[in-house]
């Protein structure tokens, strides 16, 4: 259970890095992202909706049952859209909306 | 490193509030309310914005009287479940809240699931409907209406301060930089939740953090009330969850919200054979495997796509891990049943009955010092809505106490913490043990699992392993005084275990202690492992002389008021 931030697309703003419920995220000597022990993670995905950039995604170990595929959350208005990225299928979109309660 | 790199920052409180969780925060903004001149502190070891069991979001509001029910009700739910080792006065103190607190969540923003009266959509007789993903967000934006309050995030605090007038602050150390915050309160609120991490976990390798419970609540405000002698209670009666398996999120949103039934290997429903209680229900899966008819399952299979996609939102908004499982094995809920698996043991106040020993008005056995929430205890089946009421009660109290409550001065508050200030500064500056914190961890949760019935040894223990464990324990915190830190990171890891070696060694008492078997579900005394009724009372424990002490107290059946006397 674990987030991965791309360097490439983590512009160091330190939302992610606030935000995790255990202090988890550091800076790194280049100004960005680092997870510093991925096996910490509680995968709240706290991070995952602080950050603006689409650099952090969300995916699951292998010790339980994960595959490679990854979560990302992209925010338009009150509907989070979380995209999972399966290898060789079309990205998954589940669109859920912050002003409905859940049914269940 | 020298002395000087250790910077000293001091702080002062009217009320200070150690942990800005549900409760904590809650506690922060009903006593703004009650006076704006109070100077209300709020030390949070990781940011009240996303902190704590509300981090990831929650899904329902699991504490709430509905309309034709009463408070009374509730009181006996609870009796029934923690077979009645429960206090009345606390239990009942806090359901007369429920429906308050709720409404108040809906004003700072919460979305609340209405009819077309506009009724709130219930789930039962206690459950309503709620997009529990923004409740930490929410509450967090409600401290910042306050002039008075004032957060300091990042702070992780390790110690009360006593003097003669009893506890008058805390000590901590910022975990991104250099510096300890030593802290004077006239008055002090531990709200820092329960513990996760004491055992060897469901998944113990990579995805070590994946449980149901937050791993950063480490039981610091029970290890911190402990080492000062404040009486807790129950500790036995650990928590055990039936969850997932693999992602250990709550299987209640399928079991409640599609009803869906378990069912073992065989497509049997077993419930019937252990009782619907938490504790029965946290047994079925366990023995049905036991008794060769594992694994054991939700029988999802067959639910309708809306169904389907209700519940995948549903965990989005609160355990996004089992919809990102789902997807990615292509086992959706209606194609193949959900498998189920027992927890390693927690400790928390609020879902069942350990914490601090508390009189009603949520007073600890320590003058000056109160506690709400999962860090409190006597009063199972808080949940959201119940450690938050919790903390509106501390805190007037607290605001009633004040008069009686002077505050430290400056020369005395650095003496007073000096002890704890030098030690962060000798792990910082020495650095001779052989081990580092996760060897340390590792040994801990090992010796829990294997000795005071984890996991892997079926949530069994027995008096001779309860030994072994108390002197591996024992030994493992002589050895994590030794640990030093590079950086406050690890510093923030060996103070972490330090109070879960603390905890530990309060929970094999309270095993120890207990010579039956109420709970099978959450644990099995092999020794004694009937039900006795002569158990009626509650085991509580404080420590004298290093020692943990155990002492008893009647049940409090039918009163709704308790002081302490002794
Ligand atoms: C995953 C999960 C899902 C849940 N779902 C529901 C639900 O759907 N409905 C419901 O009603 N209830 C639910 N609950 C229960 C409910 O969330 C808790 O009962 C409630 O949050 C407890 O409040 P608390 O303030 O005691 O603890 P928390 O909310 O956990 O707050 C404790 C705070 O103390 C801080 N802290 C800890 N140690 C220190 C330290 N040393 N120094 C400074 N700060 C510290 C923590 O970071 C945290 O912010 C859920 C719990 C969990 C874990
Ligand atoms: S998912 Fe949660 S615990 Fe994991 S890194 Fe992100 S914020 Fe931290
Ligand atoms: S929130 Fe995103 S962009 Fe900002 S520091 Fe974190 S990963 Fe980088």
């Amino acid at each position: 259970m674990s987030i991965r931030i791309d360097p490439k697309l983590c512009v160091g703003c330190g939302a992610c890095i606030e935000a995790c419920p255990g202090n988890l995220i550091k800076r790194g000597a280049n100004g960005k992202a680092v997870l510093k022990r991925p096996e910490e993670c509680w995968g709240c995905a706290s991070c995952l909706k602080e950050c603006r950039f689409k650099a952090a995604s969300y995916f699951l170990g292998a010790d339980i049952g994960g595959c490679g595929a990854l979560m990302q959350i992209e925010k338009v208005g009150d509907v989070a859209h979380w995209i999972i990225r399966i290898a060789g299928r079309a990205p998954i979109d589940i669109p859920v909306d912050r002003r409905s309660a859940n049914k269940y | 490193m020298k002395r000087d790199d250790l910077r000293l920052e001091t702080l002062r409180a009217d009320i200070l509030i150690v942990g800005g969780g549900a409760a904590g925060c809650y506690a922060a903004i009903s006593a703004a309310r009650i006076n704006p001149d109070l100077r209300i502190l709020v030390v949070e070891k990781a940011n009240v914005k996303r902190s704590g069991c509300l981090a990831g979001g929650v899904n329902a509001i699991n504490a709430y009287i509905v309309e034709g029910h009463t408070e009374h009700e509730y009181l006996e739910y609870v009796r029934w479940d923690a077979e009645k080792i429960i206090r009345d006065d606390l239990v009942l103190s806090m359901a007369k809240r429920f429906n308050e607190t709720t409404r108040d969540l809906e004003r700072m923003g919460l979305v609340i699931l209405k009819d077309e009266s506009g009724n709130y959509v219930s789930r039962g007789k206690r459950n309503i409907k709620i997009n529990g993903e923004n409740i930490k967000p929410i509450l967090a934006s409600e401290l910042e209406r306050y002039d008075n309050i004032c957060v300091i995030n990042h702070v992780n605090v390790t110690d009360l301060l006593v003097d003669e007038n009893g506890v008058c602050g805390a000590v901590g150390f910022s975990v991104n930089f250099e510096a300890a915050f030593v802290i004077a309160a006239r008055a002090t609120l531990v709200a820092t939740g329960g513990a996760a991490g004491l055992y060897r976990p469901n998944n113990p390798g990579f995805s070590r953090h994946k449980m149901w419970y937050p791993p950063f609540n480490t039981g610091a405000g029970y290890a911190m009330g402990a080492r000062i002698g404040a009486e807790m209670t129950s500790f036995e009666m650990r928590f055990v969850a039936q969850r997932c398996k693999d992602t250990i999120a709550p299987t209640g949103t399928i079991a409640l919200g599609v009803g869906a039934p378990e069912v073992n290997v065989l497509g049997e429903t077993y419930a019937f054979r252990y009782g619907h209680s938490t504790s029965g229900r946290a047994q079925g899966a366990t023995a049905e495997a036991l008794a060769g008819r594992g694994p054991c399952y939700l029988k999802t299979v067959g639910l309708s796509s809306e169904q389907e996609a209700e519940l995948c939102r549903a965990y989005l908004n609160m355990s996004p891990a089992q919809t990102l499982k789902w997807f990615e094995s292509g086992q959706t809920p209606s194609r193949c049943n959900v498998e189920i698996e027992g927890t390693e043991p927690y400790i928390v106040g609020g879902h069942t009955g350990s914490g601090y020993w508390i009189d009603t008005s949520r007073r600890t056995t320590l003058a000056g010092l109160y506690a709400a929430g999962d860090v409190a205890g006597g009063a199972p089946k808080k949940f959201v809505t119940g450690a938050m009421a919790e903390g509106a009660i501390a805190v007037e109290t607290m605001i009633d106490d004040l008069a009686s409550r002077s505050e430290i001065q400056s020369e005395d508050l650095v003496r007073v913490a000096r002890e704890k200030t030098d030690e962060y500064l000798r792990r910082m500056t020495v650095h001779d043990s052989v081990y580092n914190v996760f060897d340390l961890e590792e040994a801990m949760q090992k010796t829990m699992d294997v000795y005071a019935g984890g996991i892997s040894a079926k949530y069994r223990y027995n008096d001779n392993q309860l030994e072994i464990a108390q002197t591996r324990v024992a030994e493992l915190t002589q050895m994590a005084a030794a640990l030093s830190a590079r950086d406050m990171d690890e510093m923030l890891r060996i103070y972490e275990l330090i109070d879960r070696l603390t905890v530990c060694e309060t929970v094999i008492a309270h095993l120890k202690a207990r010579r039956e078997t109420r709970w099978p579900g959450f644990g099995v005394n092999a020794n004694y492992p009937e039900k006795n009724n002569e158990w009626e009372f509650f085991v509580n424990s404080r420590r004298r002389d290093g020692l943990v002490e155990i002492v008893t107290r009647p049940l409090t059946l039918g009163k709704d008021w308790y002081e302490h006397t002794n």
